[in-house]
């Protein structure tokens, strides 16, 4: 209010002292329909008929770093498809004369005049002292990127052969976009294979732990009593163990004589049976809490059996709730596996997960000079990143009736 | 005289996902020192945006976009208003204003304090916050002795706050507010809680209290004691009160002036015989013709806002044809309840230890203590009684989702329902004997929100009986659905919506429909109508008649309310810490009640006519719930049993033989 107001207020309280007036009564004349409250614009007419998917896409589709995230982490799966194509080398493949090459820029101009995208190659010299290799740009050729290229041969998911390439180095010249390592083989082309690894290393343990968590959990939730009380105390004392020392001590009795797709495979269940009790006690609260709802007392007394009452009432109601609970722990899943593989005691060369690949970058002296071997951090973070913010999305618009 | 509040065109707008929404739009009212105004309106009205508005606690997402709320404290020496609209929601003033000019009482005593702190550290607080300000020391320090009062403009230290505190507690009638200054929320019943609740916002002595649905969430009895409070504080204290409620009966027991809100703006305001007797606007003519009124004649229906025109199709034939076995007996009752008894053991611990342990006194509370009672076919018997009486816990033993006491198989009791002659023991049902059970007997919820699930489409939720029992073929059950839609007047076109798309009413008649799709003969109701609006519990009430009518059911009607069952019931039984006492017809014991309890019971309804205030008299201190402070003939005196007995008439009360002589001394 502003002082004139106040002014004002004042003045007038002083010049009328108003005595106290009987309440009026006042009608309100503006025409009254008693319908109104029941008619219903197009817009509500859709989202009446929305079913529980729909309005959880809805409301995630309001929370845009879920939407972002969720974005991206479609498209490093798209990526792991099709990785061979995208990877302009073969993850094994050594160059021997570029070994521990510096990133390679992109330059799109030369000497002042627009090329398109281009490379320069290399010139290689050893410090004398260290004989330490120093690479520098050799201005004098162009070596331009190809794209959609017929480049180094490769079998599509080890079934079919194939040759074609997102982007291919020139003939002669090299593509080393995020550098090579120690022995000469391309930083970005392993990178985008380990996430093929990285990647399905959560799914596929969720899956599992997600499959343990719904059935142990559901019996404890739905027995309840001594049942119950058991598995609650099993989860207590697995949730006791550290971690760290029992899946170092389970995947190093994985037999060495594995195959490396087998080891792939021990580790995703070695990741997924310390994972489920989280997931199995979010089924089991939810279930406790669900079965004193009204819904599911209503069904009962209609005469519904309990498989039909927890076919039909309970698990579509926490499925939702459940998938989100699952999307924020495949991160964890992808750490620990990158844990393991950076110790050396998870997924094993041939086999190229990103922890494989930091396996690389664990003595300091050779990072300190050869910082790009540090590289595969980026999409761990990054990837970490999405899953934890979609997951909040997920998990936000995981109750569209609250 | 200045108005101490002036609400003036005020608009508050809330964003919602698909625009903007006017919850209050345009309001205007005034409210003068020592006045009480009642803003009345039923949800969504935006009665209680109005109020969060004046004590500056709108949401985040409500905005203030026109109008001013001018508040002038007499105790202060400002000569110009504050514009409450205009002061930031935190700020100094605000927070000045907060609880020491104006000061609040929520709805539910049960979540508004909190539970980590006793009560005088809760109270206290606000003695503390708001003491030091001149115009409170004043009266702050006529509560504590002269030995205590501090020099005006110093806060008071944590001794005077709590001596204040125990003052303003004996006030508002705690029996013994020294002990209460240490008791936690928890070990205080509702009306206690309230109470305290009470305390605490008058403890600075506000200009203006605001109630915001203060007694909603009490049982009647208490309703009427914390009214009396409310109106004794009030004169005592000399502040002015803004009563929101949506009770027209609570209204009309307290208000002097009355604003009637509907969808945000102002329908009719007025002194309170205007509102009572003239009524104009065809809303508020609307509303007083919805509540049901003690002693209303038979015929006579309530007129809902919205009134739905039931529709039979042919699959809801009219009366349902049903083979007669050979020992029908009309007149014998549908459901017959005998010495029905369900105790709970409750281990109460009073230290961690114990608690730890599992250790500790077993107290055990007995939810029904031998109930009996007969349903005869056709009718609908009323079962009244407060929250905690039993009367729910006796329902889902009628449904047999909870199991009763094995003791009472030796008294000969039991639950004997009679279908067309055969007799069916419901307690001994097993499997497939009590699936085949639940076509019989069929169950309506009191919230219409969490008794439908809503990841299911209507279609799916009104059809799920028909697929457990296994009732006809895909066509034949989308058109007996299609019919249950338009039995309870919803338009079968909208079946493939989901529940989120109905309001409250609509919702609940949806429950009205799965519960008849089995057809069932009779039909337990719990509080079927209390989370609704006034307008559409007349809506549901006037459909559960016209069904009963037509499909010749059989209800229990179980309510708090007792104005409800009189409309609905055609026999009343009332009941009490887990007995019945008193059974009758409807006008019976409306005339004629003889139970010290159904007498407070009765008196204690507000009804929505200013002519007849409630008469606190009856109410036996709110100790009419107590059965231990009954009058002699009603009390287990351990000398002679108490026992069931004939009045006469129908009216059976639970009594001691002696009582007979003394009714009819009265009768005559």
């Amino acid at each position: 209010m502003t002082a004139m107001d106040e002014a004002r207020q004042a003045a007038g309280a002083v010049a009328t002292p108003p005595p106290a007036p009987p309440p009026a009564h006042v009608v309100s004349k503006e025409p009254w329909d008693p319908y109104v409250a029941e008619k219903l614009t197009a817009e509500q007419e859709r989202f009446y008929m929305a079913g529980q998917w729909k309005l959880m896409w809805w409301r995630l589709r309001r929370h845009k770093p879920a939407v972002i995230c969720g974005g991206f982490l479609l498209f490093m799966y798209l990526v792991t498809l099709v990785s061979e194509i995208i990877a302009p080398y073969d993850q094994h493949t050594r160059h021997i004369r570029h070994i521990f090459a510096p990133p390679q820029g992109i330059h799109l101009f030369h000497e002042g005049s627009f090329v398109g995208p281009f490379t320069y190659g290399y010139k290689m010299e050893r410090d004398p002292d260290t004989l330490q290799r120093i690479y520098t740009e050799d201005k004098s050729t162009t070596h331009p990127v190809r794209f959609f290229c017929l480049g180094e041969s490769y079998e599509f998911w080890g079934l079919i052969e194939g040759r074609f390439h997102l982007a291919c180095p020139s003939e002669g010249g090299t593509l080393f976009l995020l550098g090579t390592d120690r022995l000469g083989r391309d930083m970005f082309s392993r990178i985008v294979y380990a996430a093929r690894i990285s990647l399905t290393v959560g799914l596929f343990g969720i899956s599992l732990s997600f499959v343990l968590g719904l059935v142990i959990g559901g019996i404890a939730g739905y027995y309840g009593g001594w049942i119950d009380n058991i598995i609650q105390r099993a989860i207590e004392i697995i949730k006791s163990f550290p971690h760290l020392p029992l899946w170092l001590a389970l995947s190093a009795a994985l037999p060495v004589t594995w195959s490396p797709l087998l080891v792939y495979f021990g580790i995703t269940i070695i990741l997924a049976l310390l994972d489920w009790p989280g997931l199995a006690r979010a089924v089991r609260s939810k279930l406790l809490s669900l079965r004193e709802e009204d819904f599911a007392t209503a069904a009962a007394l209609m005469g519904a059996s309990p498989q039909r009452i927890i076919g039909r009432h309970l698990i579509p109601s926490f499925m939702s709730h459940l998938i989100a609970s699952a999307t924020l722990s495949i991160p964890s899943m992808i750490l620990a596996e990158t844990a393991l593989s950076f110790l050396g005691l998870g997924l094993r060369p041939p086999i190229t997960s990103w922890g494989v690949l930091l396996n690389e970058a664990t003595d300091i002296n050779v990072v300190a000079v050869n910082w790009w071997l540090m590289l595969p951090v980026v999409p761990v973070i990054l990837v970490i990143l999405s899953f934890q913010f979609f997951g909040d999305g997920l998990r936000d618009a995981a109750d569209p009736y609250h | 005289m200045n108005a101490l509040l002036r609400v003036d065109d005020l608009k508050v707008h809330f964003r919602v996902h698909d625009g903007t929404l006017k919850a209050v739009d345009g309001v205007s009212f005034t409210i003068n020192p020592g006045a009480t105004v009642a803003l009345v309106g039923e949800s969504g009205s935006g009665k209680s945006v109005c109020s969060q508005a004046i004590m500056g606690l709108l949401p985040k997402a409500a905005r203030i976009v026109g109008g001013s709320i001018l508040f002038q404290d007499p105790r202060t020496n400002r000569t110009a208003p504050i514009d409450i609209a205009k002061l930031r929601r935190d700020g100094p003033e605000m927070r000045a204003i907060r609880g020491g000019g104006i000061s609040i009482i929520f709805q539910e005593p049960m979540t508004s304090l909190s539970a980590l702190h006793t009560v005088g550290d809760q109270i206290g607080e606000a003695v503390q916050l708001h003491g030091s300000r001149l115009s409170d020391m004043h009266s702050i320090g006529e509560q504590i002795g002269d030995g205590l009062r501090t020099p005006a403009g110093k806060k008071l230290d944590r001794k005077q706050a709590l001596e204040v505190t125990e003052q303003m507690l004996r006030m508002v009638g705690f029996p013994d507010p020294k002990r209460a200054l240490r008791t936690f929320p928890f070990e205080l019943s509702g009306g206690l809680r309230q109470r305290a609740m009470i305390a605490m916002a008058l403890v600075c002595r506000p200009a203006l209290l605001i109630a915001d649905e203060p007694t909603t969430a009490l049982d009647v009895t208490i309703q009427a004691q914390i009214l009396k409070l409310m109106k004794d504080l009030q004169a005592e204290l000399g502040m002015a009160m803004l009563m929101i409620t949506h009770d027209l009966g609570v209204v009309a027991n307290v208000a002097e002036e009355v604003v009637v809100m509907y969808r945000g703006r102002v329908v009719e305001s007025g002194g309170i015989d205007d509102i009572f007797r003239n009524a104009e606007h065809p809303y508020l003519k609307a509303l007083l013709n919805a509540v049901p009124r003690f002693g209303m004649p038979d015929d006579e229906r309530l007129v809902p806002i919205r009134e739905i025109k039931p529709a039979t199709g042919h699959l809801l034939a009219e009366k349902k044809p049903v083979a007669h076995a050979s020992g029908y007996d009309p007149a014998a009752p549908v459901l017959s309840v005998r010495h029905l008894h369900k105790t709970y053991a409750i281990k109460k611990a009073d230290t961690l230890f114990e608690a730890l342990w599992g250790i500790g006194r077993t107290r055990t509370v007995h939810a029904v203590n031998d109930v009996s009672f007969d349903v005869r076919r056709g009718e609908c018997l009323g079962l009244v009684g407060e929250s905690g009486c039993g009367k729910t816990t006796l329902s889902k033993i009628l449904m047999r989702a909870i199991t009763a006491d094995q003791a009472m198989s030796d008294q000969g009791g039991g639950v004997v329902y009679d279908d067309w002659g055969r007799k069916i023991d419901v307690l001994a049902l097993r499997n497939h004997e009590l699936i085949e059970f639940r076509r019989k007997l069929q169950f309506i919820f009191q919230d219409p929100f969490s008794s439908l699930n809503p990841r299911m489409t209507v279609f799916d939720i009104i059809s799920e009986p028909l697929v457990i029992h296994d009732v006809g073929d895909a066509a034949h059950r989308r058109e007996m659905v299609g019919e249950l839609m338009e039995l309870v007047g919803l338009d079968r076109r909208h079946l493939s919506r989901y529940p989120h798309s109905f309001s409250g009413g609509q919702r609940q008649r949806l429950g009205i429909a799965r519960a008849l799709a089995l057809r069932p003969d009779m039909v337990i109701c719990d509080e079927p109508v209390s989370a609704l609006d006034v307008s559409i519990q007349a809506q549901i009430l006037n459909l559960l008649r016209d069904l009963q009518d037509r499909l010749g059911l059989t209800y229990l009607f179980i309510s708090h309310n007792l104005a409800v069952v009189d409309y609905i019931a055609d026999r009343i039984a009332v009941m009490c810490a887990g007995r019945l006492v008193e059974l009758a017809p409807g006008k019976e014991l409306f005339r004629n009640p003889v139970h010290p309890y159904t007498q407070a019971l009765v008196s204690a309804v507000p009804e929505p006519d200013p002519s007849k205030k409630l008469d606190l008299t009856a109410l036996m201190e709110g100790k009419a719930s107590i059965p231990a402070e009954w009058p002699v003939p009603f009390r287990d005196s351990g000398s002679e049993p108490l026992d069931w007995l004939d009045l006469g008439n129908d009216h059976f009360v639970r009594a001691t033989a002696a009582l007979t002589g003394r009714t009819t001394e009265k009768a005559a």
